[in-house]
């Protein structure tokens, strides 16, 4: 990664840099403004619409991908630094022309309306559920020590920071709850 | 016309386009050339702008324009004032979209809009609705056309005689509507030909401001609004950003794209109006309603009168002799109010319904029981028999599926540890309408159909709705049938809005499947393609006025931590008497989303309007508080099998709004029932339990 002024063609001009890294396990390399942000890069510079900005200040969720394997609201992240890390997005959560587990929940439970949040609570579970089988503890997990056991609180306590205005929640835990299972 | 596809849980046509992220929303279509706007709002609440600096702007690099009153082009003076944008120097309220940038990139724009100095001559401003408010008066009508008041008998006397009484005023603040997409548009000229993709709930309605306002015919602007990020009334008719966009591209002669941000949807584009609404029943010992009155105030902007119909829920709810309803409105310093999901039903049966609760404790009769006891078959305000009313059905069902049955009424006489539980009841009912659109039904010589019609699916359902009724019409299976929806280039459709979306698009695609059956040899593939059109305007229009409604019962259970009056939601259960419904998993999410949202006025929604700045300052998501996954732990949607063939064709009568009809009430009884403290506030905050009493 490069960056500062004496990568910029004129004093005028926003200081950018090269930025590689991994998008849905392709390598992708593209100059950018040092103000994107992850979420303006994806969706403004590598034609990668599904992450959704609804808020554009990590306060709603509809960003969330994947970055090194854990979930953040891609909203925050400014692009120049996600250079040498993977990302997954959620066209990247199952093959071409495939749905993963998760994504085929969320079709058989209707656990979206208007779907512009979907993106965002998928990437979201995705990562919740790796969280759960690395025995992350919740806000509500009772016992630090044990496994983290996934009932249907701690997938609502999980997935809070994925908001809904269309309000899909009990079906949105009732596809993770499925996926999990399986 | 068989009925196999109607009634039956297909997923969403579009389901899988929307989880593999590959569903287009307004401003994710790639276009060459693309530039970006970003939309300055006024930092002043009235006045005139006096000077327009955008010289550190125009300096800014990407930035290629900053767009004004003083330079924009010019739009045809329409009746909506809020839609002339850039015009005239002249602000009406805080955060009035005074200017937009374009640059080539999304930064670029965002740091010139920071740059744009503007100088402003600001006067003083009123923001705030009072119940003695000198501004008050008497609308022509409410929305979208009933009359401002009504009366029946003489409800002074009437109230004066009975020997039951119930005064209460009941208060609701500003919602802000947050669909989770953002209004945005990407909008594009070429040849004096206007192409916007647009995240609206009606791109027919749309495509006619546009025309207006640029002065093209209809046929020169194309409006694209495949898929839609969710609306709840903000996206009803044409706002503030596409006109921005629009102008925008014309000024810079490239395609714009142009998303408002989280914080700029807080008003300048809608907001339900906070509503001041006095309730006054009267009845007889039995708990038979005597006399109703509802006055309800609420507010409009000084640029376009919108009136909350806030009490024409009361109106044909239950029945009494003596009855009146009346609006008032103030017009004040803000942005114009405009529809929010059941703008009036939803306000107005808070009210209504709270008031019953209050009323069944005054008469001790149980409140499933007095809702009941003041059923009518016959409209009381239209004075004709409902085509189907099944409130009673609906109350009667919910409470055995809730387990109402033998409820202690006494409040605060259950306790779990440190929650106080309770449990509440409310009526819902919302209008059943439908309004003329067109469509167009195409046999192929392969033995397919194409249904062409330009509905709009924000999120309900309706392009996997309609292809269900189109099947049927048709007499084939679904699969057999292809179906275009969100694009002026199709046959003009009402909006989705109002509920009547189904019911609208269902018949005219119905008659354009009849009409395409009349010129087929029944089960033979034509020989080259074969189009039938139908436009119901006609037959809607000469629909006879009757009353039309769907029903429902909302039942709720709270616990209520006697510590810190905090209010969590054990389950909420509603029954619905909605017409035939169209596919059971759609309709689920509708009555659920709809019923959560009711939940969320109740204990978390509340714009907060700070008078020095005239603004709302909880302006974003963080602040702003709906309700998340965390809160909902149970909530279940049912519904009757209703059979009415007074509605329209499909037999449908709208599910969209219902859901939040009653809902907060229920929740707000319910608290009542768990603590003894009577919220007519909301929403219900913990420090009001905490401050009215002491729980523990």
């Amino acid at each position: 990664m490069q960056g500062g002024p004496e990568n910029a063609t004129t004093t005028d001009e926003p200081y950018s840099s090269r930025v590689a890294f991994e998008v849905n396990g392709a390598s992708r390399e593209v100059t950018l403004d040092n103000r994107t942000t992850l979420l303006d890069a994806l969706r403004e510079h590598l034609d990668l619409t599904g992450a959704k900005k609804g808020c554009d200040h990590g306060q709603c969720g509809s960003c969330t991908v994947l970055l090194d394997g854990r979930r953040v609201k891609s909203c925050l992240v400014f692009a120049v630094t996600v250079d040498g890390q993977s990302v997954l997005t959620v066209e990247g959560l199952a093959g071409p022309g495939e749905l993963s587990p998760l994504q085929a929940a969320f079709i058989a439970h209707d656990a979206f309306q208007c779907g512009y949040c979907t993106p965002g609570q998928l990437c979201s579970a995705r990562g919740m559920l790796d969280e759960v089988s690395m025995g992350w503890p919740s806000a509500l997990t009772d016992d630090l020590n044990a496994p983290a056991e996934l009932t249907d609180v701690e997938i609502r306590e999980r997935m809070a920071g994925n908001l809904c205005r269309c309000a899909a929640y009990p079906h949105i835990v009732a596809a993770v709850r499925e996926t999990a299972a399986a | 016309m068989s009925t196999d596809a109607v009634g039956r849980a297909y997923p969403r046509l579009e389901g899988r386009e929307k989880v593999t992220g590959t569903a287009r929303y307004a401003v994710e279509y790639p276009v060459d050339g693309v530039t970006y706007g970003w939309a300055v709002p006024s930092t002043v609440v009235r006045g005139r702008i006096t000077r327009i600096d955008t010289t550190q702007a125009l300096a800014s690099s990407g930035v290629l324009a900053v767009l004004h009153h003083g330079n924009a082009p010019r739009l045809v003076p329409g009746p909506d004032l809020d839609l002339r944008l850039l015009q005239e120097p002249s602000v009406h309220f805080r955060g009035q979209f005074v200017a937009v940038v374009v640059a080539t990139s999304l930064e670029a724009a965002r740091e010139g809009a920071r740059l744009v100095r503007i100088d402003y001559d600001a006067g003083p401003h009123s923001t705030v609705l009072t119940d003695d408010h000198p501004g008050l008066y008497k609308p022509d009508h409410v929305n979208p056309s009933y009359p401002t008041d009504t009366a029946e008998g003489d409800f002074d006397a009437g109230y004066a005689a009975a020997p039951v009484r119930m005064d209460a005023t009941y208060r609701t603040p500003a919602y802000h509507n947050n669909p989770m997409e953002p209004h945005a548009t990407t909008a594009q000229w070429r040849d004096g030909q206007l192409l916007v993709h647009d995240s609206t709930q009606g791109g027919s309605p749309v495509r006619a401001t546009l025309a207006e306002l640029f002065a093209l015919p209809p046929e020169s602007v194309r409006v694209i609004t495949e898929h839609v990020g969710g609306g709840f009334g903000a996206k009803g008719f044409a706002k503030a950003s596409v006109v921005l966009a629009a102008l925008a591209a014309r000024h810079v002669d490239r395609p714009v794209k142009l998303a408002l941000t989280r914080q700029q949807l807080f008003g300048p584009v809608a907001y339900r109006t906070p509503t001041i609404q006095r309730v006054r029943l009267a009845a007889d010992a039995d708990g038979r309603l005597t006399a109703i009155c509802h006055d309800a105030i609420s507010q409009t902007s000084t640029t376009r009168e919108f009136a909350e119909q806030t009490a024409v829920y009361t109106r044909s709810m239950y029945a009494a002799p003596h009855r009146r309803t009346t609006h008032r409105l103030v017009r004040l310093d803000v942005p114009t109010p405009a529809w929010m999901r059941a703008p009036g039903e939803c306000p107005g049966s808070y009210a209504l319904e709270s008031a019953l609760d209050e009323l069944a404790i005054a008469v001790g009769i149980d409140p499933v029981e007095l809702r009941i006891r003041n059923d009518t078959a016959v409209d009381p305000d239209l004075g004709r028999p409902f085509t189907s009313r099944n409130l009673v059905a609906c109350l009667r069902e919910g409470a055995r599926r809730f387990g109402w049955a033998g409820r202690d009424p006494t409040p605060r006489a259950r306790r779990d540890g440190r929650w106080l539980i309770g449990t509440g009841v409310a009526g819902s009912s919302y209008p059943a309408r439908a309004r003329p659109s067109s469509a167009t039904a195409t046999a192929r010589p392969d033995g397919s159909f194409l249904v062409r019609i330009n509905a709009t699916d924000i999120g309900t359902g309706a392009r996997t709705a309609v292809w269900q009724v189109a099947a049927d019409a048709l007499g084939v299976p679904p699969e057999r049938v292809e179906i275009r929806i969100g694009d002026t280039d199709l046959p003009t459709a009402s909006l989705a809005g109002g509920s009547m979306g189904t019911a609208s698009w269902s018949w005219a695609v119905i008659r354009a499947a009849g009409a395409l059956r009349g010129k087929l040899r029944e089960g033979v593939p034509p020989d080259v393609e074969v189009t039938a059109e139908a436009d119901t305007a006609d037959e809607v229009g000469g629909q006879p006025t009757r009353p039309r409604y769907a029903y429902g019962a909302q039942f709720v259970e709270v616990r209520v931590d006697a510590d810190t009056g905090e209010v969590r939601l054990n389950r909420m259960l509603g029954v619905f008497a909605a017409g035939r419904v169209v596919n059971p998993t759609t309709a689920r999410s509708q009555l659920i989303g709809g019923m959560t949202m009711g939940l969320s006025m109740a204990l978390h929604e509340e714009g907060l309007l700070d008078e020095r700045y005239g603004d709302w300052v909880n302006h974003d998501l963080a602040t702003y508080h709906i309700t998340g996954c965390a809160d909902v732990e149970s909530i279940e949607a049912y519904w009757l099998d209703e059979r009415d063939d007074e509605l329209n064709p499909a037999g449908v009568k709208g599910i969209g709004e219902i859901g939040i009809v009653g809902a907060a009430a229920a929740v707000a009884n319910a608290v009542h029932h768990a603590t003894g403290v009577r919220i007519r506030d909301l929403p219900i905050r913990l420090d009001k339990l905490i401050g009215l009493s002491a729980l523990a």
